[in-house]
């Protein structure tokens, strides 16, 4: 305890949650039967390799890691299969383990008929964070991956409407809940400050609806807005995430033209 | 140039220059009139509309940007993100049980809820059992705050539609939880109550019969609100056939307690993956069939009167015993062993310094909230710092579903859809 240093805390705040300690990328939990879970037993002999292992957590928890290019068969399968029957896609969330490792879609899934919950994980590497959208066949899936596409810059193939949720359209700090996103935000107060009083009208507001309202996003990037809502591109500074690859640190511009502003 | 006119004892000055429409007299000098006859070609012209995000009837901090037809909603879009406070983030920089005071902060209208919820699921994926008179309390504490939080939905979805009086008698009874809260925890909405492997505190002495002189005495409020508006002409004409969604889309966009109910789906997380042993209370799961405002109204009436019933079961079966666990790796030891035994000091020491270590492991747990189902997912990698903390908001799923039951109808009825919703900013936006 003698060398744990007060200022420890206050040190997070500038640089990111701590890594987790659990050593490797692979798989979580006690190895399970597929026997014990029926649709796992199923799913192992319809989709064979795609079903790559499969874990019990917190006792009764069954966990199975799937292929992420096989998602929307598999969703779709477990959805429409009537010995299946997974009618709620209850949520999609995301884990980040830092320290360059994969990142985790989590599916958590609810049989209404046969009372079965079942839990599937795709793993993406950092260099591929995209896997298809759950839309077109749950649309509880479209708030959630919208959720999980803000907070962890993760893609969602085939998304109606993938924008921002939390976070304003034009945030231009990366994706905070990944391990490398400090606490305080990656520009300065002083930077934070200034963006937020820059704000103008049409920032409050999505390229479909400016045009409804007959208005236009305005700035150099407004010729992007006919792509559709799905390009954040039309808003009058450009949002883009994949400036901020894990582990490169200090390529802010806005944190390096005024470092004063840290406090 | 001014001018002064005479109110009662009072001389007010108007400044003339600076309302050009008002004349010398203080009155206004041109009131706009429409031309009879002549009305505006608006046909094919849509209108944009914003409400929100400081509008009293968004419950909070919801914004929604409107496409309108006249009056008719062509399409609605929500905004949500104002009160976000990143609370998922926060929690990763804090030790397991500091996490407890960020849950109250989500729905702070039924905090009791959140709290036990954050608890149970780390214990889960500890392998902690907690004590039986722990679990009744907890049982207790959850159905208390769903009647809490609904008596305030009821309150605020009536003065949304225009009967005030409702609002009145919901907060009346309201009071009286946040006394039992305060005399529980110390805290009136904020509660905190809950630790990882027990409680903050036992029920302080005389509690549950505050509890049972609320229960007694509670079903006559309601019996009164129901008069006011079960049979009313203006509530039924307002919420019947208005914000209708059929069980399969309700399935579908992920909707959860009352609001799936009221569509016919008898899905009750108490029912169907008892935790606590609600198996053992017995209650029933009211369901609607036209999944429309009033339904919801119903079910979540009902839901009242049958927290009630578990509440009275609850308290009959209440054990005796310690409230926490005997385990020494979650709860701290007694205060009198701290002060006199080398080993409890170095313990205690231990545990509020370092906190609460959780194996490594990960659980998704659930309750059914009093908005619908909660989940808690928590991911440890055996440090005292939980890697991933995500709270599965039920307010969150139940409102991505409101453009698909406003668009089609009219503006007014978007007010009435929301607010039938029963959702929490806090918690949406976390």
């Amino acid at each position: 305890m003698a060398d744990k240093d007060l200022n420890e805390g206050l040190r997070d705040l500038e640089s990111g949650p701590r890594t987790s300690e659990t050593a490797g990328e692979g798989p979580r939990g006690e190895a399970a039967d597929a026997a014990s879970h029926p649709t796992v037993a199923a799913m192992r002999a319809k989709f064979g390799d795609a079903v790559r292992h499969h874990t019990v957590v917190a006792g009764d928890e069954h966990v199975v890691y799937i292929a992420p290019e096989r998602v929307r068969d598999i969703l779709g399968w477990l959805k429409d299969d009537p010995a299946q029957d997974y009618a709620f896609l209850m949520d999609v969330t995301a884990v980040d383990y830092g320290g360059g490792r994969p990142l985790e879609v989590v599916y958590q899934m609810w049989s209404l008929t046969h009372k079965r919950q079942l839990r599937l994980k795709a793993t993406l590497p950092l260099s591929a964070l995209e896997i298809d959208s759950a839309v077109p066949l749950y649309n509880s899936a479209n708030w959630l991956e919208r959720e999980v596409y803000d907070l962890f810059g993760i893609r969602f193939r085939g998304h109606p409407d993938l924008r921002r949720i939390m976070m304003p359209e034009n945030y231009a700090e990366g994706h905070p809940l990944r391990k490398d996103f400090p606490l305080r935000g990656r520009f300065s107060r002083a930077e934070q400050t200034r963006r937020a009083m820059e704000m103008e009208l049409e920032d409050y507001y999505i390229p479909t609806e400016l045009a409804t309202a007959g208005m236009r996003a305005t700035g150099e990037h407004a010729s992007a807005d006919a792509a559709g809502p799905s390009t954040p591109g039309g808003m009058r500074r450009p949002n883009d995430p994949d400036n901020w690859a894990l582990g490169t640190e200090g390529g802010a511009e806005g944190g390096a033209s005024s470092p004063e502003g840290v406090e | 140039m001014s001018s002064t006119t005479t109110r009662g004892t009072r001389t007010v000055e108007y400044l003339v220059t600076r309302t050009p429409q008002m004349g010398v007299d203080g009155r206004p000098t041109s009131v706009p009139v429409m031309p009879l006859g002549v009305e505006p070609e608006m046909h094919g012209e849509h209108m944009l509309i914003n409400i929100g995000p400081q509008h009293p009837a968004t419950h909070g901090v919801l914004r929604l940007v409107l496409e309108l037809d006249g009056e008719t909603v062509v399409r609605c879009i929500p905004h949500i993100g104002y009160l976000h406070s990143s609370f998922e983030k926060l929690g990763e920089y804090r030790d397991w049980n500091q996490i407890v005071p960020l849950t109250d902060r989500m729905d702070y209208l039924a905090p009791l809820i959140y709290n036990c919820a954050y608890a149970m699921a780390v214990e889960k994926m500890m392998g902690i059992e907690v004590t039986e008179r722990c679990k009744v309390v907890r049982v207790i504490l959850m159905e208390m705050d769903r009647i809490f939080s609904h008596l305030l939905w009821i309150g605020t979805t009536a003065i949304d539609i225009g009967a005030f009086t409702v609002f009145l008698y919901a907060f009346q009874e309201r009071e009286r939880i946040y006394d039992l809260h305060e005399a529980l925890t110390g805290a009136r909405i904020t509660t905190s109550s809950t630790r990882i492997g027990g409680m903050m505190a036992d029920l302080p002495d005389g509690w549950t019969d505050a509890l049972r002189h609320f229960i007694n005495t509670f079903p006559k409020t309601l019996d009164e609100i129901e008069t006011l508006l079960t049979h009313n002409n203006l509530w039924i004409g307002r919420n019947q056939n208005i914000g209708v969604i059929s069980a399969e889309d309700a399935i579908n966009y992920g909707l959860t307690g009352p609001n799936l109910r009221a569509s016919g789906v008898a899905y009750d997380v108490r029912k169907d993956r008892p935790y606590y042993d609600y198996d053992t209370y017995e209650f029933d799961v009211p369901v609607g069939e036209h999944g429309d405002n009033y339904d919801r109204y119903l079910c979540r009436m009902e839901e009242m009167r049958q927290s009630l019933r578990i509440l009275q079961q609850a308290l009959d079966r209440l054990p005796g015993g310690p409230i926490n666990v005997d385990d020494p790796r979650v709860i701290l030891p007694g205060k009198t062993d701290v002060m006199s035994d080398m080993e409890s000091m170095i313990h205690h020491f231990k545990l509020v310094m370092e906190g609460v270590k959780a194996p490594v492991g990960e659980s998704w747990f659930s309750v059914e909230s009093s908005k619908g189902e909660l989940g808690m997912y928590v991911v440890s990698d055996g440090g005292s710092k939980p890697v991933r903390w995500r709270v599965r908001g039920p307010s969150f799923v139940n409102i991505s579903a409101l453009p698909k039951m406003v668009e089609g109808q009219l503006l007014a009825d978007v007010i009435a859809v929301n607010a039938s919703l029963d959702i929490v900013l806090g918690e949406i936006d976390r």
